[in-house]
């Protein structure tokens, strides 16, 4: 049983709030959707594991499974994914500041430098992967 | 769920939450997107075979595939517990959520220790 739950332990009010109280907002509803990105991470992750399957298998199989990449429905779905994990990068990059705090010589590096600093390692990173990828 | 087990599991959200910030968007752009429609050529599969092999590619791999799961596990547990107020289902939604995330992983390092 959960162990926050305490049988007849008496209740006392609580305003209800609706199932869809993340509607409502602006700001809720962008949190909200900043939270489901991790479906999409999810997603990727899967696939990146399929990916590495097919390439372990025979040739036939791997040509079938880059035909079925390159259905059109399978694209855009991809391309939502690509737009969904661009907001996830921006706002978990945007967010790095909250989280850490890196002092330099007894003063705090200030908020703009650290997300800067991701910004140049995403950068690296994606012209690493990209050029492992593409340009070997 | 025991109020010890939160920090760790926050720290394997945070570093997942991390990893793909940073290493999926070419990911997906690249091997999915721009491959797909030509834009670029992917190695064929044989070299693709062996860049796989290469035990640093499959230490990558694993992270990454690994994280991101505990990453999604993490916030889509508090997307439905405090989205859709399943207060009452907390244990259970923590079980499958971090549940799917440990067998992905497991699954995960199987098939890159086996690999091809």
């Amino acid at each position: 049983m959960n162990p926050d739950y305490r049988p007849y332990h008496p209740k006392w009010h609580r305003t209800p709030i609706p199932i869809f109280w993340w509607v409502r907002k602006r700001a809720y509803l962008k949190f909200t959707a900043r939270e489901l990105t991790s479906l999409f991470v999810a997603y990727s992750a899967v696939l990146l594991m399929v990916h590495v399957r097919a390439a372990g298998g025979s040739e036939e199989a791997y040509e079938r499974f880059i035909s079925w990449l390159q259905s059109p429905l399978v694209v855009a779905l991809h391309v939502v994914v690509f737009i969904a994990l661009l907001c996830h990068t921006v706002t978990w990059l945007n967010l790095a500041p909250k989280a850490m705090v890196i002092r330099l010589g007894g003063r705090r590096l200030p908020d703009a430098a650290i997300v800067l600093g991701h910004y140049a390692a995403w950068l690296s990173v994606s012209g690493l992967l990209a050029w492992v990828l593409v340009g070997t | 769920m025991r109020r010890s087990q939160e920090p760790g599991l926050w720290a394997l959200f945070s570093a997942g939450g991390m990893l793909a910030a940073l290493v999926l968007p070419v990911l997906v752009a690249v091997l999915w997107i721009a491959a797909p429609l030509g834009w670029v050529e992917l190695p064929t599969h044989a070299n693709l075979r062996a860049l796989i092999g290469h035990p640093l590619t499959r230490l990558v791999l694993f992270a990454v595939v690994s994280l991101a799961l505990f990453h999604w596990a993490h916030r889509f547990r508090y997307t439905l517990y405090d989205g859709l107020q399943l207060y009452h289902l907390n244990q259970l939604i923590a079980i499958i959520t971090y549940g799917t995330a440990t067998v992905g992983t497991m699954v995960t390092g199987y098939a890159l220790v086996v690999f091809p």
